[in-house]
Protein backbone atom coordinates (compact mmCIF):
# COMPACT_ATOMS: atom_id res chain seq x y z
CA UNK A 1 0.00 0.00 0.00
CA UNK A 2 0.81 3.23 -1.15
CA UNK A 3 2.20 5.78 1.63
CA UNK A 4 -1.09 7.92 2.55
CA UNK A 5 1.16 10.80 2.91
CA UNK A 6 4.62 11.90 0.99
CA UNK A 7 7.36 12.91 3.39
CA UNK A 8 9.07 16.13 4.53
CA UNK A 9 12.15 15.56 1.68
CA UNK A 10 9.33 15.14 -1.21
CA UNK A 11 7.98 18.51 0.16
CA UNK A 12 11.51 20.39 -0.28
CA UNK A 13 11.85 18.90 -3.60
CA UNK A 14 8.62 20.58 -4.49
CA UNK A 15 9.18 23.56 -2.79
CA UNK A 16 12.49 23.96 -5.15
CA UNK A 17 10.25 23.55 -8.25
CA UNK A 18 7.61 26.11 -6.96
CA UNK A 19 10.73 28.32 -6.69
CA UNK A 20 12.69 27.55 -9.55
CA UNK A 21 9.19 28.19 -11.38
CA UNK A 22 8.88 31.56 -9.82
CA UNK A 23 12.11 32.79 -11.13
CA UNK A 24 11.36 31.52 -14.98
CA UNK A 25 8.29 33.24 -14.72
CA UNK A 26 9.59 36.90 -13.84
CA UNK A 27 12.38 35.74 -16.35
CA UNK A 28 10.15 35.02 -19.05
CA UNK A 29 7.88 38.12 -18.61
CA UNK A 30 10.87 40.33 -19.34
CA UNK A 31 11.91 38.34 -22.36
CA UNK A 32 9.56 40.25 -25.30
CA UNK A 33 7.95 37.04 -26.17
CA UNK A 34 5.13 39.44 -27.43
CA UNK A 35 1.42 37.41 -27.10
CA UNK A 36 2.32 34.43 -25.80
CA UNK A 37 3.69 35.99 -22.54
CA UNK A 38 0.10 36.35 -21.06
CA UNK A 39 -0.06 32.48 -22.13
CA UNK A 40 2.88 31.16 -20.47
CA UNK A 41 2.88 32.86 -17.47
CA UNK A 42 -1.09 31.64 -17.07
CA UNK A 43 0.69 27.41 -17.97
CA UNK A 44 3.46 28.42 -14.94
CA UNK A 45 0.75 29.43 -12.36
CA UNK A 46 -1.15 26.67 -13.38
CA UNK A 47 1.91 24.41 -13.06
CA UNK A 48 2.76 25.36 -9.75
CA UNK A 49 -1.04 25.38 -8.68
CA UNK A 50 -1.36 21.88 -9.78
CA UNK A 51 1.61 20.91 -7.84
CA UNK A 52 0.28 22.37 -4.54
CA UNK A 53 -2.45 20.82 -4.57
CA UNK A 54 -1.30 17.55 -5.66
CA UNK A 55 1.86 17.20 -3.62
CA UNK A 56 1.07 19.90 -0.66
CA UNK A 57 -2.67 19.09 -0.34
CA UNK A 58 -2.33 15.32 -0.55
CA UNK A 59 -4.64 15.26 -3.37
CA UNK A 60 -2.73 12.40 -4.90
CA UNK A 61 -2.34 10.17 -2.60
CA UNK A 62 -6.01 10.49 -0.99
CA UNK A 63 -9.36 9.10 -2.50
CA UNK A 64 -10.42 9.67 -5.67
CA UNK A 65 -13.60 11.71 -4.63
CA UNK A 66 -11.41 14.92 -3.15
CA UNK A 67 -9.76 15.09 -6.59
CA UNK A 68 -13.15 14.96 -8.14
CA UNK A 69 -14.35 17.74 -6.00
CA UNK A 70 -10.72 19.46 -6.94
CA UNK A 71 -11.45 19.56 -10.43
CA UNK A 72 -15.25 20.38 -10.06
CA UNK A 73 -13.90 23.81 -8.28
CA UNK A 74 -11.66 24.56 -11.19
CA UNK A 75 -14.25 23.35 -14.05
CA UNK A 76 -16.72 25.77 -12.72
CA UNK A 77 -14.24 28.46 -13.24
CA UNK A 78 -13.12 27.63 -16.59
CA UNK A 79 -17.72 27.67 -16.97
CA UNK A 80 -17.72 31.45 -15.41
CA UNK A 81 -14.51 32.55 -17.81
CA UNK A 82 -15.45 30.84 -20.97
CA UNK A 83 -19.21 32.02 -20.98
CA UNK A 84 -18.38 35.67 -19.84
CA UNK A 85 -15.87 35.63 -22.74
CA UNK A 86 -17.89 33.98 -25.50
CA UNK A 87 -20.16 37.28 -24.33
CA UNK A 88 -18.00 40.01 -23.89
CA UNK A 89 -15.71 38.99 -27.18
CA UNK A 90 -18.22 38.18 -29.84
CA UNK A 91 -20.57 41.56 -28.54
CA UNK A 92 -18.81 43.33 -31.41
CA UNK A 93 -20.17 40.97 -34.31
CA UNK A 94 -23.55 41.64 -33.88
CA UNK A 95 -23.48 45.89 -34.72
CA UNK A 96 -26.85 46.61 -34.13
CA UNK A 97 -26.12 45.21 -30.25
CA UNK A 98 -23.00 47.80 -29.64
CA UNK A 99 -24.51 50.47 -28.14
CA UNK B 1 -6.12 5.92 5.83
CA UNK B 2 -4.68 5.63 9.01
CA UNK B 3 -3.20 1.79 8.86
CA UNK B 4 -2.30 1.61 12.46
CA UNK B 5 -5.24 3.32 13.72
CA UNK B 6 -6.96 1.95 16.98
CA UNK B 7 -10.92 2.28 17.51
CA UNK B 8 -10.17 3.42 21.10
CA UNK B 9 -10.34 7.18 20.28
CA UNK B 10 -10.42 9.54 23.08
CA UNK B 11 -13.86 10.12 24.06
CA UNK B 12 -14.55 14.21 23.32
CA UNK B 13 -11.77 13.82 19.69
CA UNK B 14 -14.76 11.15 18.30
CA UNK B 15 -17.99 13.23 17.15
CA UNK B 16 -20.81 10.62 18.15
CA UNK B 17 -22.35 11.02 14.42
CA UNK B 18 -19.39 9.19 13.01
CA UNK B 19 -18.44 5.40 13.20
CA UNK B 20 -14.93 5.97 13.71
CA UNK B 21 -11.96 8.08 13.75
CA UNK B 22 -10.94 7.49 10.07
CA UNK B 23 -14.82 8.24 9.04
CA UNK B 24 -14.90 11.81 10.81
CA UNK B 25 -11.45 12.81 9.24
CA UNK B 26 -12.34 11.69 5.82
CA UNK B 27 -15.73 14.17 5.56
CA UNK B 28 -13.84 16.88 7.21
CA UNK B 29 -11.86 17.05 4.41
CA UNK B 30 -14.27 16.23 1.93
CA UNK B 31 -16.15 19.25 3.82
CA UNK B 32 -13.48 21.84 3.64
CA UNK B 33 -12.81 20.71 0.05
CA UNK B 34 -16.28 21.82 -1.02
CA UNK B 35 -15.53 25.14 0.55
CA UNK B 36 -12.44 25.17 -1.28
CA UNK B 37 -14.76 25.03 -4.27
CA UNK B 38 -16.80 27.93 -2.98
CA UNK B 39 -13.56 29.76 -2.58
CA UNK B 40 -12.33 29.19 -6.55
CA UNK B 41 -15.61 30.86 -7.59
CA UNK B 42 -15.38 33.74 -5.04
CA UNK B 43 -11.99 34.55 -6.08
CA UNK B 44 -13.06 33.60 -9.70
CA UNK B 45 -15.27 36.67 -9.89
CA UNK B 46 -13.32 39.27 -9.77
CA UNK B 47 -10.27 37.48 -11.78
CA UNK B 48 -13.10 36.98 -14.57
CA UNK B 49 -14.15 40.74 -13.92
CA UNK B 50 -9.81 41.12 -14.32
CA UNK B 51 -10.34 39.17 -17.54
CA UNK B 52 -12.62 41.09 -19.22
CA UNK B 53 -10.89 44.33 -18.78
CA UNK B 54 -7.88 43.13 -19.58
CA UNK B 55 -9.09 42.00 -22.95
CA UNK B 56 -10.94 45.63 -23.36
CA UNK B 57 -7.66 47.81 -22.41
CA UNK B 58 -4.65 46.04 -22.80
CA UNK B 59 -2.18 48.42 -23.27
CA UNK B 60 -3.51 50.55 -20.28
CA UNK B 61 -3.18 47.54 -17.85
CA UNK B 62 0.34 47.06 -19.50
CA UNK B 63 1.17 50.63 -18.26
CA UNK B 64 -0.27 50.02 -14.62
CA UNK B 65 1.16 47.18 -14.26
CA UNK B 66 4.31 48.56 -14.61
CA UNK B 67 3.68 50.57 -11.47
CA UNK B 68 4.56 47.29 -9.29
CA UNK B 69 7.81 46.40 -7.86
CA UNK B 70 8.29 42.65 -9.51
CA UNK B 71 11.22 42.43 -7.37
CA UNK B 72 8.08 43.06 -4.01
CA UNK B 73 5.92 40.31 -5.73
CA UNK B 74 8.84 37.58 -6.25
CA UNK B 75 9.87 37.81 -2.79
CA UNK B 76 6.58 37.43 -1.47
CA UNK B 77 5.43 34.56 -3.91
CA UNK B 78 8.81 32.71 -2.62
CA UNK B 79 7.83 33.96 0.95
CA UNK B 80 4.12 32.07 1.10
CA UNK B 81 5.64 28.78 -0.95
CA UNK B 82 8.52 28.55 1.85
CA UNK B 83 4.95 28.93 4.45
CA UNK B 84 3.01 26.14 2.51
CA UNK B 85 6.53 23.95 2.96
CA UNK B 86 5.92 24.38 6.49
CA UNK B 87 3.24 24.02 7.15
CA UNK B 88 3.01 20.61 4.97
CA UNK B 89 5.88 19.68 7.52
CA UNK B 90 2.86 20.46 10.17
CA UNK B 91 0.35 18.24 8.73
CA UNK B 92 3.00 15.50 8.48
CA UNK B 93 4.86 15.72 12.11
CA UNK B 94 0.79 15.97 13.40
CA UNK B 95 0.13 12.59 12.06
CA UNK B 96 3.01 11.25 14.13
CA UNK B 97 3.44 10.60 18.22
CA UNK B 98 5.83 11.63 20.67
CA UNK B 99 7.02 14.68 22.09
CA UNK B 100 9.84 15.39 19.33
CA UNK B 101 6.91 15.33 16.84
CA UNK B 102 4.81 17.71 18.85
CA UNK B 103 8.02 19.80 19.22
CA UNK B 104 8.14 19.91 15.28
CA UNK B 105 4.55 20.22 14.82
CA UNK B 106 4.57 23.52 17.36
CA UNK B 107 7.50 24.97 15.37
CA UNK B 108 6.79 24.51 12.04
CA UNK B 109 3.17 25.63 12.24
CA UNK B 110 4.62 28.98 14.29
CA UNK B 111 7.14 29.07 10.96
CA UNK B 112 4.28 29.14 9.32
CA UNK B 113 2.64 31.96 10.64
CA UNK B 114 5.64 34.22 11.00
CA UNK B 115 6.16 33.78 7.31
CA UNK B 116 2.66 34.61 6.79
CA UNK B 117 3.08 37.33 8.96
CA UNK B 118 6.45 38.84 6.89
CA UNK B 119 4.21 38.63 3.53
CA UNK B 120 1.41 40.78 4.97
CA UNK B 121 4.46 43.64 6.69
CA UNK B 122 5.62 43.42 3.26
CA UNK B 123 2.39 44.03 1.45
CA UNK B 124 1.55 46.77 3.79
CA UNK B 125 4.31 48.68 2.65
CA UNK B 126 3.68 48.36 -0.74
CA UNK B 127 0.71 49.35 0.08
CA UNK B 128 1.56 52.73 1.16
CA UNK B 129 4.11 52.96 -1.13
CA UNK B 130 0.97 53.06 -3.92
CA UNK B 131 -0.99 55.11 -1.75
CA UNK B 132 1.72 57.94 -1.68
CA UNK B 133 2.65 57.54 -5.52
CA UNK B 134 -1.49 58.64 -5.89
CA UNK B 135 -1.71 55.02 -6.96
CA UNK B 136 -4.98 53.86 -4.71
CA UNK B 137 -8.36 54.75 -6.66
CA UNK B 138 -10.53 57.54 -5.87
CA UNK B 139 -10.36 61.03 -6.10
CA UNK B 140 -6.72 61.29 -5.28
CA UNK B 141 -5.30 59.04 -8.62
CA UNK B 142 -3.41 60.27 -10.50
CA UNK B 143 -1.79 58.42 -13.35
CA UNK B 144 0.78 59.80 -16.52
CA UNK B 145 -0.26 59.38 -19.39
CA UNK B 146 -3.55 58.70 -21.52
CA UNK B 147 -4.48 55.60 -19.87
CA UNK B 148 -5.93 57.09 -16.44
CA UNK B 149 -9.04 55.71 -16.15
CA UNK B 150 -8.77 51.87 -17.18
CA UNK B 151 -5.60 52.09 -14.94
CA UNK B 152 -7.65 52.93 -12.46
CA UNK B 153 -10.02 50.19 -13.24
CA UNK B 154 -6.62 48.15 -12.77
CA UNK B 155 -5.77 49.31 -9.36
CA UNK B 156 -9.21 49.11 -8.36
CA UNK B 157 -8.86 45.34 -9.08
CA UNK B 158 -5.23 45.29 -7.56
CA UNK B 159 -6.81 46.15 -4.00
CA UNK B 160 -9.63 44.37 -4.01
CA UNK B 161 -7.39 40.71 -5.25
CA UNK B 162 -4.62 41.43 -2.86
CA UNK B 163 -7.25 42.66 -0.29
CA UNK B 164 -9.45 39.89 -0.19
CA UNK B 165 -6.37 37.54 -0.46
CA UNK B 166 -4.57 39.32 2.39
CA UNK B 167 -7.51 38.83 4.72
CA UNK B 168 -7.82 35.02 3.46
CA UNK B 169 -4.21 34.99 5.24
CA UNK B 170 -4.76 37.22 7.85
CA UNK B 171 -7.82 34.87 9.28
CA UNK B 172 -5.29 31.82 8.17
CA UNK B 173 -2.20 33.09 10.66
CA UNK B 174 -5.07 33.47 13.35
CA UNK B 175 -6.43 30.02 13.00
CA UNK B 176 -2.82 28.42 12.58
CA UNK B 177 -2.07 30.41 15.96
CA UNK B 178 -5.27 28.63 17.60
CA UNK B 179 -3.71 25.10 16.08
CA UNK B 180 -0.17 25.98 17.23
CA UNK B 181 -1.45 26.65 20.59
CA UNK B 182 -3.55 23.57 20.97
CA UNK B 183 -0.67 21.66 19.71
CA UNK B 184 1.62 22.77 21.98
CA UNK B 185 -0.92 21.13 24.72
CA UNK B 186 0.10 18.24 23.11
CA UNK B 187 -3.76 17.72 21.40
CA UNK B 188 -3.14 15.92 18.33
CA UNK B 189 -1.37 12.59 17.12
CA UNK B 190 -1.90 10.01 14.68
CA UNK B 191 -5.30 9.44 16.02
CA UNK B 192 -6.85 12.82 16.05
CA UNK B 193 -5.02 15.83 13.58
CA UNK B 194 -8.11 17.16 11.87
CA UNK B 195 -7.57 20.40 12.57
CA UNK B 196 -4.08 20.33 11.72
CA UNK B 197 -4.84 18.83 8.22
CA UNK B 198 -7.82 21.16 7.06
CA UNK B 199 -6.02 24.44 8.42
CA UNK B 200 -3.28 23.26 6.30
CA UNK B 201 -5.42 22.75 3.09
CA UNK B 202 -6.88 26.51 3.65
CA UNK B 203 -3.58 27.63 3.92
CA UNK B 204 -2.69 25.82 0.77
CA UNK B 205 -5.57 27.62 -0.68
CA UNK B 206 -4.38 30.52 -0.32
CA UNK B 207 -0.71 30.16 -1.59
CA UNK B 208 -2.81 29.11 -5.10
CA UNK B 209 -4.44 32.00 -5.28
CA UNK B 210 -1.33 34.17 -4.94
CA UNK B 211 0.47 31.76 -6.99
CA UNK B 212 -2.52 33.23 -10.31
CA UNK B 213 -2.44 36.96 -8.46
CA UNK B 214 1.33 37.56 -8.79
CA UNK B 215 1.54 37.25 -12.48
CA UNK B 216 -2.22 38.48 -13.09
CA UNK B 217 -0.83 41.83 -11.64
CA UNK B 218 2.73 41.88 -11.91
CA UNK B 219 3.99 40.61 -14.53
CA UNK B 220 1.14 41.60 -17.41
CA UNK B 221 2.88 42.88 -20.76
CA UNK B 222 6.25 43.66 -18.80
CA UNK B 223 7.92 42.21 -21.80
CA UNK B 224 6.12 45.02 -23.81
Amino acid sequence: MAPAHPSPSIYVAVFMTLVGLTALTVWAASAHLGAWSGVIALSIATTKATLVVLYFMHVRYGERFIAVVAVAGAFWLAILVVFVLADVLTRSWLPILVR
Amino acid sequence: MAEAGHSQAPVSSLKHHFDDMEQQQAASTLGMWVFLATEVLFFGGALTVYAVYRLVYPAAFSAASNHLDVRIGAVNTVVLIGSSLTMAIAVWSARRNGPRSTRMLVGSLAMTALLGSVFLAIKATEYSAKLAAGLFPGPAFRFPGAHARPAELFYSLYFVLTGLHALHLAIGIGVVAVVAARAARGRYDLEYHGPVEITGLYWHFVDVVWIFLFPLLYLVGRGG
